[in-house]
């Protein structure tokens, strides 16, 4: 009964679970990306080094010794629950680590745009309740199958109904199906590439502003289009402008975000308007909260100093390893078989879920257990705000992220 | 274990210990009354000379929480103007307007802090503020949940819901979220700022609900004081920042009709209208109806110079001050039909006229109001000047020339508009260890905390008897948590967790009915997930919980 599901940063709190003899089946609730993850059986797997079959200890020791011969460990991957996140930190801390999550392309996006401008922002309840007009900006949600039962098409609703709200979509490959409303209203669909969202975005805003607006076509959408969608904006009593940095996939794509936030702080001069964001999943939003709360900083921090250094750019898993300015990297996989870690030249740690099919053969390889499946913990909604509680769903021999980290760390 | 304190001179309000010199024994993590002589002292700390006073408790202080997680976030310049380095002993982070948890915690223990409460608690984002404070570390922590713009408190009073459920409910919230008290923050205010309401007096209504935030007070403090919530209900008001807000919180005082209210950061909302700026001190005004009403408590919020970064749940306010962001970033959220936030960097000026005088005004408030058991020290960190500018504060109220010597540094008309040069009132040490120990603990119904007494917790702390407060009270000779050694000569010497302080009042359980059916047509969190277990505060050993008896 009211499961919480750790597989997307929705997590959904309904699903309902039945365990006959550690076999796990989602009896109400939860999307069919999930039912076959919860389905999944526990396979025997074995810790290893380069391949080679060892027991826990004999791996943690190997692990202890790589990263104690470390001058520059990266702890990448991050996909893992707030516990294993605070026992991240201690290690990283202690070791003088790099951290960084294997989602951060998109997080840091928004990072820049909360550093520099900061934003209004709403939360799913909110939504449910309030929200008359949703713009979805370069993304179709299709990534978070419940979002439109749970929030756009829900039934009850206290201030607004859900049968009035108006959907748009901006950008280009857009599944739009799920726009349809239940009494078969069309979403209005502005198609264009994803890099010119941001100048679609900047148009809207220089109608709102008042601005005489030359070209009769902007992004190959008419001026009275937008125009017209303009004013919508302006009469929506509580309007949404979602978007989800990982989908906004080009060079400076922060530079659209900035523009939706602009012009969403423009708008709530004078009636109420808010964005709202789809976080990517893997725990990245604890993580990054995590990391801000025990460092001061979100993602993508450095403690080789001995203090934290927050640099999006610099201390990406991506750049570290091209440039070859890290020696040894723990990847941590605890939610999903399907994020391989980079294959780098340099001592790897791998801890991943036992189904984990590597390519390669790392120094270590751990399996572990799964928040919200294997054991209790905490993930924190795409929503930046919301927490939910995980339960331990069936028993497992795997150890927690957390648990090995923090024997690791007594071991160094 | 057995210590003894030998010598020290003391300060201890609750039992009318007033710079006598005493000798304190600590066992076990207690104050023990004097052991039989046969009974041998394991350690004794010679502190003739010394002043020792209970461990600080810091009653409003912005520690934990989505806000300032993401006034953390948004400032990595200031951060990296405050970088903290690990140590053998202690982790790494950073500091000034938006510390980490972990330095925050150690920074205050470094000044004699114990104990410190988190005045915003929003109910759903209730499990993260925990999780924030338990990874605090030296000091206590407990939290005010925030109620009063929730959708399902509004529907009640504007359903006329009769005063036991109301009170059912306000009971459930403490118990859901692990709370200790009630904080209302623009009373339905942050609710009307949803509706596109932009400003909400205390006699206007809410345009959906129809009801006011003076209903909504006294619904509130009605609840909390039948529930025997020990501390009253803690109030930021209406209309903060607003030139004439003084009218608001003086019809404040009267709207709560006797009953125990705590206004919160009063130096916001004690603002005239005089003079040609259009803004001027209401203080005097307002310290008169406190001496007067002996119902009402507050602490100040003082104003100190410098960059900070302003957090609070009043999204309708923070969203009219965002005009003077600085640096220009700010956030507002609405949150989860439950309450908002609002998060802007402000830079508080002393040649600027307003900042000069708000300075001059939580002074003012300081110096006229007589009973320090009713006043209490704060800068609503981190919203009027971060915690670590407390020993300056201090000073600031002990030595009338010093402050003189600052009043001449500020905005000269606002130093002309202020009666503070007038004023001659110094505080005592003994004022002091009231305002800052023995007073909150009272407040809070913290019964073994903030004295010195047989049977309370050893939490103390050992100043060097400086002439220059500040440093006196920056850097303490010792601290003890639970009687352990934990910071000496203003550094830390062992790390500890502290606990966490709840209450648990009685309520009817069976409100959890019409919540339920609530929750599960209208919210995105299931009923049972948005409690908090006790086990979810205690795991990873960051922290134990301590349940305050009601009264």
């Amino acid at each position: 009964m009211d499961v919480a599901c750790p597989f997307c940063s929705l997590i959904c709190d309904d699903l309902v679970i039945q365990n006959k003899e550690g076999k796990l089946t989602v009896k109400e609730n939860g999307c069919a990306k999930v039912k076959a993850h919860f389905a999944q059986p526990l396979p025997d797997v074995k810790p290893a080094l380069k391949g080679k079959s060892c027991s826990i200890d004999e791996a943690l020791e190997a692990a202890a010794k790589i990263l104690k011969q470390s001058s520059q460990p990266l702890i990448a991957g991050l996909g893992t629950d707030i516990g294993g996140m605070r026992s991240v930190m201690h290690l990283a801390d202690n070791i003088g680590a790099t951290i960084d999550h294997m989602h951060s392309d998109g997080a840091i996006r928004n990072t820049l745009v909360l550093q520099d401008l900061g934003w209004v922002m709403t939360t799913m309840s909110e939504i449910k309740n309030r929200a008359d007009f949703i713009i979805f900006a370069g993304t179709d949600a299709s990534n978070y199958p419940r979002l439109f039962e749970r929030i756009i098409w829900n039934k009850d609703s206290l201030f607004s109904s859900a049968k009035k709200r108006k959907l748009v979509y901006i950008g280009d490959k857009l599944n739009t199906s799920k726009g349809k409303s239940p009494e078969g209203k069309l979403p209005t669909v502005l198609k264009c590439e994803q890099e010119e969202i941001n100048e679609i975005i900047s148009v809207l805003h220089a109608i709102i502003a008042g601005n005489k607006i030359q070209p009769p076509k902007i992004a190959g959408i008419s001026l009275a289009i937008l125009q017209k969608l303009a004013k919508q904006m302006e009469e929506a009593k509580y309007g949404v402008i979602v978007w989800a940095p990982g989908e906004l996939n080009f060079p400076h794509a922060e530079l659209t975000i900035q523009s939706i936030c602009e012009l969403v702080k423009y708008l709530t001069r004078t009636t109420r308007f808010a964005g709202f964001t789809l976080a990517g999943g893997d725990g990245v939003m604890s993580a990054n909260n995590v990391s801000a709360w025990q460092s001061g900083f979100p993602l993508r921090v450095n403690f080789s100093k001995g203090f934290p250094r927050h640099d999006v750019g610099r201390n990406s898993t991506k750049s570290l390893l091209k440039n070859k300015e890290v020696d040894a990297l723990v990847w941590i996989s605890s939610f999903s078989s399907n994020t391989k870690p980079p294959k780098a030249k340099i001592p790897t740690v791998v801890l991943a879920i036992p189904e984990t099919k590597l390519d390669f053969k790392p120094d270590v390889f751990i399996p572990v257990a799964t928040p919200g499946v294997d054991h209790s913990g905490q993930l924190i909604r795409t929503d930046n705000v919301v927490s939910l509680p995980l339960k331990k769903l069936r028993d497992s021999k795997y150890l927690s992220v957390s648990d090995i980290l923090n024997r690791i760390i007594k071991l160094i | 274990m057995l210590i003894k304190l030998s010598g020290g001179t003391v300060y201890d309000p609750v039992h009318g210990i007033n710079g006598e010199q005493r000798d304190i024994y600590l066992q076990d993590g207690y104050i023990s009354r004097k052991p039989a002589s046969s009974i041998k002292i394991d350690k004794t700390y010679d502190l003739n000379g010394k002043i020792i006073m209970a461990g600080a408790i810091d009653i409003h202080t912005h520690i934990g929480g989505g806000k300032v997680n993401i006034a953390r976030m948004m400032l990595p310049e200031d951060h990296r103007a405050d970088l903290v380095s690990k140590t053998k002993l202690t982790r790494s982070g950073c500091g000034h307007a938006a510390p980490s948890t972990l330095t925050a915690g150690y920074r205050y223990a470094e000044m004699g802090y114990t104990a410190c409460f988190e005045p915003a608690m929003l109910p759903s984002n209730a499990r993260q503020a925990h999780m924030e404070m338990a990874d605090t570390p030296m000091v206590d922590k407990g939290a005010y949940a925030m109620l009063g713009s929730d959708d399902f408190f509004l529907r009640m009073l504007a359903a006329k819901k009769d005063r036991e459920a109301i009170s059912d409910y306000v009971g459930w919230t403490i118990n859901a979220t692990q709370a200790i008290a009630i904080k209302v923050v623009n009373p339905g205010g942050i609710n009307a700022f949803k509706f596109n309401q932009r400003r909400l007096d205390l006699d206007e209504q809410n345009e959906h609900y129809g009801v006011s935030p003076r209903e909504i007070i006294k619904s509130l403090a009605r609840a909390v004081r039948e529930l025997g919530v020990p501390h009253p209900l803690h109030l930021h008001g209406c209309n903060l920042g607003v030139p004439g807000n003084m009218q608001t919180t003086l019809d404040t005082i009267n709207a709560v009709e006797g009953m125990p209210l705590h206004l919160t950061h009063v130096q916001f909302h004690s603002y005239g209208t005089e003079g040609d700026r259009k803004f001027s001190s209401g203080a005097a005004q307002i310290a008169d109806a406190v001496n007067s009403n002996s119902n009402i408590s507050i602490d100040v919020g003082q104003v100190l110079f410098g960059q900070t970064v302003t957090a609070s749940g009043d999204t309708m306010m923070q969203y009219s001050g965002h005009w003077h962001a600085h640096p220009k970033k700010w956030v507002i959220m609405d949150i989860e039909c439950d309450a908002g936030c609002g998060v802007v960097p402000f830079k508080y000026r002393d040649k600027n006229f307003v900042n000069a005088l708000q300075w001059a005004i939580g002074l003012e408030l300081f110096l006229l109001i007589n009973d320090p058991w009713r006043i209490f020290l704060t800068t609503d960190h981190p919203n009027g000047a971060p915690f670590t500018s407390y020993p300056h504060l201090i000073r600031l109220l002990m030595d009338r020339s010093f402050r003189n010597d600052m009043l001449a540094t500020i905005n000269k008309n606002a130093a002309a508009a202020s009666e503070l040069s007038s004023i001659d009132r110094e505080y005592t040490l003994y004022e002091i260890a009231t305002m800052t120990r023995a007073a909150p603990a009272r407040s809070l119904g913290l019964k073994n905390r903030g004295h010195l007494g047989g049977g309370a917790i050893a939490d103390i702390t050992v100043y060097n008897n400086l002439k220059n407060k500040e440093k006196m009270f920056e850097k303490p000779l010792y601290v003890f948590k639970n009687g352990v050694e934990i910071v000496k000569n203003g550094k830390i010497v062992k790390v500890v967790t502290g606990s966490t302080h709840t209450l648990r009042p009685d309520y009817d359980k069976s409100i959890e009915k019409s919540l339920k059916k609530y929750f599960d047509r209208y919210m995105t969190v299931k009923l049972g997930n948005f409690k908090i277990d006790d086990d979810e505060i205690v795991e990873h050993g960051n922290s134990n919980i301590i349940v305050q008896p009601c009264t």
